[in-house]
């Protein structure tokens, strides 16, 4: 039913986008207007100056709006959806440059050589440290310390330029030509030609940017994209060359054979007299282990003569220049409109990475909403909220206790020779309490959001009568104070999630548990705040209740409890609150239902949309909640404060 | 009917700071059915709960208190009792809170309606039954507190500084009210003040307390009262004999409290 809206999400959010903008504007104008023609504003601290004001609260909103669909690149989408196709192309061209990029100090870090240097001359060092704290005899010792030695001049053979041999170095002019063939080309308005008839095909294939969840249509579909997506493909064979080249000058080669004998036995030498020590034994051949690995790396041949590299890196440089200004507006339209989070190109797709990704764009998480509230769809196969046909024995069952079969006198019937059962009175009153009879069906609210619901409104109802005329006991009678006092206070501080685990493991994952946690929840406020109400009832109205003949149960009713009832609707709305936290938590914990079951799910997937969807859906309840409790205060006590 | 009687009595409280304050010493005096008494003195010498003990919110350490042949070992309705303030219900509409009383004795609801009425109408706030209490002054407050001690038909009327709160010119139409009540009725009130004035208007006796111990310093029967049911107050408040008296009280007192700040 919303396909339409989705259908044109693009020039709704624009709209959208304009409008709020516009609104804030308008509400910063208006509210200084305001300030301007208003003849007496109340005298700062009197609270009259923060009444009225519903244009900042537009203001507000705006802003929250505003900020969400910029930085979730919601705008970004609806002014220009073929830009992230396009900085597709650019992140598939970066991620192929990339493996040769981070070779060189471009990016603010070390050129790859030298930081492999230093950590492979780290590792020596500390490799020559234990030494002597492995019980070596001599001639051991001396073995280690020569091979050590030798590694080192292996290194500084990498190191240094006469030793680079002629084929290497060719190989490096040869990748510099290319990136530079391919600077040039990028650099070529007609490069790569026109599009092959498969490339419009798949390009014609492309779905629309976050149709199927964070996915950016992949396909090349513009001239630019082609030039981008063709230079990535010429780059990967560049780098993929490029990674091939080793370090294999003749006198390292040889020094790493050396090496490798030297090695080899040394381990034998270690290996032919262990010693008894099974921790240092065990130590020595982790000396060797680590000499090993320290010889297979310094073998890999990465680390060449310091300036050997110089031609490359500045083709690079240039090629970078290049692509960043065949990017052109692009790059602007990038940096100004996806803030926080950057396309980047994986192997088979490109996504949105950063804030893009944890921040679903409104229009998309509205859409989400509106998919699993469809009732026919909902999340898990159990709509959000929804109804259902359900028989009135099933809720005669709830009401119910079963437990009423057994008061009945009398066993339950047994089947007789036949295998025929009669039922019996007793057999019936246990059908009845546990629904187990035809009955005509009636609709009942279900679904995620109605679980979380019935959870909270059970444990608060329980919490409330209960709660209260507790509370107003330990109000008025020393005894109720001083026994019931402890039991509440040693309960209360722990946090109800500390007490979840202890609870559904009792009452397994079901609604009861649940419910009984939001009851202790729920229960320790109102028992507080009834007691709160009841000890602050004012003693002239009691004295004016009992000279006016009222029975101390009438004092009671018609005094301390409507006395009370500010502070007890105060509870119930604190309540409210925190049983709605600890439910979802607790739902989080354990559960198949519910709405902390969904952001579960979700989370466990990634599915920000829909983590975003229940955190929303929480959110306007708990508003719910409250605007109803701030109704009830005003329309049952309207004299709050007016004693 | 029946006299109030305070024998021998005396209150002792232990205060926190482990010493004791004898609010009250071996006060002993009659109250005749009908009379009005007011009573006067110094801030602190025990007026308050002389009231409360004869209400019966608190019991003497020594001593007692009769009322007719009965000892007064409790609250009750045959006393009723107007505070300074702050003691109507105030989640209830006037005539609620004026019919408390009869609610809870399970009065007949029309015949309740109908005193009620009568009573608003006494104290002047007829049609004012179905606002809620929070949103009137603090005049009518007091009217509606005195309608709903009286609908009660108690023996004796106790008030503890009921018109302290008010301003001047309601103040007076209230001790009008007062009188007008009392003439009609012929209740025996008890009145606590710390006005003078009032407390020479309204008393047929006066009683003035003096503090450390609380006791009862010195009595007067005055005229005044029983003048003001007929005359225009003001003109009493300015007769020679009115000054008189009021001067003489008021050096008393003075002297009081000049002794109690002496003391500390
Ligand atoms: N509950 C109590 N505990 C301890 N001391 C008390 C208590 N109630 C009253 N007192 C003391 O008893 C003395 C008399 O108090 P009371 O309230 O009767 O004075 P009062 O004459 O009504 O004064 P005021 O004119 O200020 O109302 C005071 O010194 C007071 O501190
Ligand atoms: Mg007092």
């Amino acid at each position: 039913m919303f396909e339409f809206l989705f259908e044109y999400r693009g020039f709704i959010v624009g709209t959208i986008f304009i409008a709020l903008i516009a609104t804030v504007i308008w509400a910063i104008l208006y509210g200084r207007n305001l300030i301007r023609t208003e003849k007496s504003d109340a005298v700062f601290g009197n609270p009259e100056r923060a009444l009225g004001g519903w244009h900042w609260v537009m203001t507000g909103v705006s802003a929250i709006l505003i900020v969400w669909i910029y930085f979730s690149w919601d705008a970004a989408r609806a002014f220009n959806p073929k830009a992230a196709n396009e900085l597709c192309q650019v992140g598939k061209l970066s991620s192929a440059i990339n493996p040769i990029r981070s070779t060189f100090p471009l990016d603010d870090g070390f050129l790859k050589g030298t930081s492999l240097l230093v950590r492979e001359n780290k590792q020596l060092n500390e490799l020559a440290d234990q030494v002597e704290r492995l019980g070596f005899s001599d001639a051991e010792k001396s073995q280690a310390k020569e091979t050590i030695d030798l590694m080192r001049k292996a290194i500084i053979g990498m190191t240094s330029p006469e030793y680079l041999d002629s084929a290497t170095d060719a190989k490096f002019k040869e990748i510099v030509s290319r990136i530079d063939g391919l600077t040039a080309k990028l650099a070529d308005q007609n490069y790569p030609g026109d599009p092959t008839a498969e490339q419009i095909a798949a390009a014609e294939k492309n779905p629309r940017w976050g149709d199927s969840g964070n996915e950016i249509p992949a396909a090349p579909a513009s001239p630019r994209g082609y030039k981008f997506d063709a230079a990535a493909k010429e780059m990967k064979t560049i780098t993929s060359d490029f990674s091939k080249i080793r370090n294999n000058n003749s006198n390292f080669l040889a020094q790493v054979e050396k090496l490798k004998g030297q090695i080899a036995s040394l381990d034998t030498l270690v290996k032919a007299s262990p010693g008894t020590d099974e921790l240092l034994i065990a130590n020595r051949a982790d000396f060797v282990k680590g000499l090993t690995r320290v010889l297979r790396r310094v073998d890999d041949g990465n680390i060449f003569p310091p300036d050997a590299l110089n031609n490359i890196q500045n083709a690079l440089v240039k090629l970078d220049n290049e692509q960043k200004s065949q990017q052109g507006g692009l790059r602007y339209y990038d940096i100004l409109m996806m803030p926080g989070g950057e396309i980047r190109a994986g192997s088979s797709s490109c996504s949105e990475q950063g804030s893009g990704r944890w921040l679903p764009k409104p229009s998309d998480t509205l859409r989400t909403f509106a998919r699993i509230s469809n009732p026919e769809i909902g999340y898990k196969g159990y709509p959000l909220l929804w109804y259902k046909m359900k028989p009135f024995g099933e809720m005669v069952d709830f009401i119910i206790p079963d437990f009423i079969a057994s008061l009945v006198p009398g066993d339950y019937p047994r089947h007789d020779t036949n295998g025929i059962v009669t039922p019996n009175f007793k057999s019936k009153v246990r059908d009845f309490a546990t629904g187990n009879f035809e009955s005509f069906k009636v609709p009942m609210p279900s679904g995620h959001v109605w679980d979380s619901l019935l959870r909270v409104l059970a444990g608060l109802f329980f919490g409330i009568i209960l709660g209260v005329p507790l509370g107003l006991f330990m109000g008025l009678s020393r005894f109720s104070k001083g026994f019931f006092d402890p039991l509440i206070e040693l309960y209360r501080p722990v946090p109800p999630l500390a007490w979840a685990p202890l609870i559904l493991t009792i009452f397994g994952i079901g609604d009861d548990g649940k419910i009984f946690l939001l009851f202790m929840v729920a229960f320790a406020i109102m028992v507080i705040s009834a007691r709160t109400g009841a000890t602050g009832t004012h003693l002239s109205k009691i004295h004016a209740a009992h000279s006016l003949g009222a029975t101390n149960r009438q004092i009671l009713r018609k005094v301390i409890l409507p006395n009370s009832l500010p502070e007890i609707l105060t509870g119930i709305r604190i309540a409210i609150g925190v049983c709605w936290g600890t439910l979802v938590a607790a739902e989080m914990l354990a559960g198949t239902t519910g709405i902390g079951f969904v952001e579960n799910v979700a989370r466990k997937q990634s599915d920000y949309e829909i983590i975003w969807t229940t955190i929303i859906i929480l959110g306007l309840l708990g508003l719910l909640f409250d605007l109803m409790m701030r109704w009830v205060i005003d329309k049952f006590i309207p004299w709050r404060g007016k004693g | 009917m029946s006299d109030l009687v305070a024998k021998d009595l005396s209150m002792v409280f232990d205060v926190d700071t482990g010493g004791q304050v004898h609010a009250l010493n071996n006060v002993n005096f009659t109250l005749k059915s009908g009379e009005l008494l007011s009573v006067l003195g110094p801030s602190g010498c025990g007026k308050t709960t002389l009231l409360n003990i004869i209400a019966g919110f608190n019991h003497p350490t020594g001593g007692a208190v009769y009322l007719g042949d009965e000892e007064i070992k409790g609250p009750g309705v045959n006393r009723g009792m107007v505070f300074q303030q702050g003691a109507l219900f105030e989640w209830l509409t006037v005539s609620e809170n004026v019919d408390f009383g009869l609610r809870m004795k399970g009065t007949d609801p029309k015949k309740s309606k109908k005193m009620v009425d009568e009573w608003l109408d006494i104290v002047g706030l007829a049609g004012f039954g179905d606002i809620p209490t929070y949103q009137l002054s603090g005049g009518m407050q007091q009217r509606i507190a005195l309608a709903r001690c009286l609908i009660n038909d108690p023996d004796l009327i106790l008030m503890d500084e009921p018109l302290g709160a008010l301003d001047a010119l309601t103040r007076e139409k209230m001790q009008s009210l007062v009188l007008k009540i009392w003439k009609e009725t012929g209740k025996t009130i008890m009145i606590i003040t710390h006005s003078v004035e009032e407390a020479l208007l309204l008393g047929e006796r006066l009683f003035v307390m003096a503090p450390r111990p609380g006791r009862l310093h010195k009595e007067y029967n005055l005229p005044f009262a029983e003048r003001g049911v007929t005359e225009d107050t003001r003109d009493i408040k300015n007769s020679e004999e009115f000054i008189e008296t009021r001067e003489e009280i008021l050096t008393m007192i003075w002297d009081m409290e000049e002794e109690i700040m002496g003391q500390v």
